[in-house]
């Protein structure tokens, strides 16, 4: 068992809002039945969260695959949405490109690349225009 | 928290009929039916009483103090909880009626809880002007929701109001005006909480944020309700008179949802009730989903403590009274003084206390958790609750914490049952044949 990883893997619904965050919620028992430090687990939760959020809002939806080792949890989303033009940009606090409809429901205010950022380590983004992104969060484990 | 974990929700064996019913409700998963009996974990247990309300052979007991705990003092206080009032009809009797009776039952004293609750507003909004890092803060008068987030929410325990709770200040007040007044000593003085719950017993016995609880018993609201009912058609009117109300309505209406939060200074207050809603607030809150809230009042209980286990009457009906009867009443009857906001912090830090860890040893947790999704596969995923445990996942777990087999799963024994039967369907055909075919052949021989 040593060296390896404990692997999740979660479906992100498109547009069901009520959904979101069950990914997340996930992770978060996990990681407390591991014994990981609470303030890592609230890290790891909100900056997936936010993730989860961005692939509902922007890609329609996508998946979860997550890696826990007793160093680190590697979250990465990914989806098969339109992608990110100006990678930049979208890193820019406040900057969105939530649709009207989105911004209603209180989501789209420009805060979940910056936040994501915020609340890890290690953080990755890789989107080709057309294809998809890919968001790699990695939070290390200080036990 | 020291030592060992105390709780008051209790199993009376000889009720328990070994159904599954209460390990469903319990939102800590925190009861297991075991060699048909329910077991309490006692660890996980934070006294809501969700089970004392959903056991229907009345199996689960609140473990309070007995009427006869106030022989043991020379001079008794009654501290009753804004709930009891709405257990009357008060249209016909009033709130000084209720306290009446009280000291006709032979408590000396009866100081109102609900002061104690006005005392706590005003403290709350002092707090929350001075602390504004810690927004939104979160009410600490729920016993159980405290120990909710002492349990599963480490990350909010700095957001608790570290004041004591309205019981704890009536209770050193009481005492203090008692004593003064009349010129005893504290030690000869019993303070008795007139309790709609079970948590606040455990609070008394084992407090969380105090070294010692001024309050020396705890009697339930459906102890003393049949007590006071008889007396308040026989209350003298002169008895009635000589009572002083000491708390106005805002302290009062506490006894209801929402009663705490609207009193404090800021519109951005939100208040929950009923433990599951509870739980998805607490969720939200450490997920930094709730934005923009300055206090969270939070009851374990729907409808608040009106709604208690211990209490008597319809929370509906309850809470219609108390809006009714609070209407006319004035915000106070008497001033608050200084000395009354005296001693009312918290004397110690609540800490986390670890209950979801598979193993201390992580890689060991990590084979756990592997074994225990190995385990899950097998599952129905039905949640049936047949084998004692709430949920296929909390039999999964508690297989890898040895505390569960997985043939203790109905569907999982049915499986190995009928492979097992099938295979000594086989072995039985294959003997079979080989008996005849000797027998025929001893058959032949003979012949």
């Amino acid at each position: 068992m040593n060296g390896q990883a404990i692997t999740l893997h979660y479906d992100i619904d498109a547009a069901d809002f009520s959904a979101a965050g069950e990914a997340s919620s996930g992770v978060k028992r996990t990681l407390n039945q591991l014994g990981v430090n609470p303030a890592v687990v609230k890290r790891v939760a909100i900056a997936m969260y936010e993730a989860e959020i961005n692939a509902i809002i922007h890609a329609g939806g996508g998946a979860a695959d997550i890696a826990i080792t007793p160093q680190k949890v590697e979250v990465k989303i990914s989806d098969n949405g339109p992608g990110i033009p100006d990678l930049e940009k979208a890193m820019t606090a406040g900057w969105s490109t939530a649709s009207e409809t989105v911004r209603e429901l209180g989501f789209g205010a420009g805060m979940g690349l910056p936040n994501m950022r915020r609340y890890t380590d290690e953080m990755k983004v890789e989107s080709k225009v057309g294809e998809g992104t890919v968001v790699t969060l990695i939070v290390n484990i200080d036990n | 928290m020291s030592g060992e974990y105390s709780h008051s929700v209790m199993l009376d064996e000889k009720l328990c009929k070994g159904c599954t019913n209460c390990i469903k409700k319990c939102p800590m998963e925190a009861i297991r039916v075991q060699h048909g009996k329910a077991k309490i974990l006692n660890d996980r247990c934070i006294d809501c009483g969700e089970c004392i309300r959903t056991c229907p052979y009345k199996a689960k007991v609140a473990l309070t103090d007995s009427w006869d705990l106030l022989a043991e003092y020379k001079y008794t206080i009654a501290l009753p909880a804004p709930s009891l009032y709405m257990q009357f009809d008060l249209n016909t009797y009033s709130r000084k009626h209720i306290m009446a009776a009280l000291k006709k039952l032979g408590f000396d004293y009866v100081y109102e809880v609900a002061r104690g609750a006005e005392i706590s507003t005003i403290l709350t909004n002092k707090y929350l002007h001075e602390n504004k890092e810690k927004w939104p803060l979160i009410s600490t008068a729920c016993p159980a929701v405290v120990r909710l987030i002492q349990l599963r929410y480490p990350n909010l325990i700095p957001h608790l109001m570290p004041i004591k709770s309205p019981m704890e200040i009536a209770a050193q007040n009481a005492r203090r005006e008692f004593c003064k007044i009349n010129g005893v000593e504290p030690e000869d003085v019993g303070v008795f909480f007139i309790s709609p719950c079970a948590a606040k017993m455990t609070s008394v016995k084992a407090p969380l944020e105090v070294h010692k609880s001024g309050v020396n018993g705890v009697i339930p609201i459906k102890t003393v309700y049949f007590k006071i009912l008889k007396l308040l058609s026989k209350m003298k009117q002169q008895d009635v008179d000589d009572i002083m109300l000491q708390a106005g309505k805002y302290g009062v209406r506490w006894a209801s949802t929402g009663g705490e939060a609207l009193s404090i200074d800021s519109k951005r207050v939100l208040y929950v009730d009923g433990i599951q809603n509870v739980v998805k607030v607490l969720e939200d809150l450490e997920d930094d989903k709730i934005k923009n809230i300055e206090f969270i009042e939070a009851s374990a209980c729907t409808g608040g403590c009106t709604g208690g286990p211990l209490t008597v009457e319809n929370m509906y009906v309850a809470k219609n009274r108390s809006r009714q009867q609070l209407e006319d009443e004035p915000a106070e009857y008497k001033e608050i003084e200084d000395w009354e906001l005296e001693d009312t912090a918290w004397e110690k830090t609540i800490e986390h206390y670890e209950i979801s860890k598979l193993d201390p040893d992580m890689f060991k947790a990590m084979e756990k958790l592997n074994k225990m999704n190995e385990i899950y596969e097998q599952l129905p995923a039905l949640d049936c609750g047949a084998c004692g445990s709430p949920s296929c996942r909390a039999l999964a777990e508690d297989v890898v914490r040895g505390k569960a087999k997985t043939t203790d799963c109905i569907f999982i024994l049915r499986r190995k049952i009928r492979k097992l039967a099938n295979e000594m369907m086989m072995v039985n055909s294959g003997l079979d044949d080989g008996i005849d075919e000797k027998n025929s052949e001893a058959e032949n021989e003979n012949k």
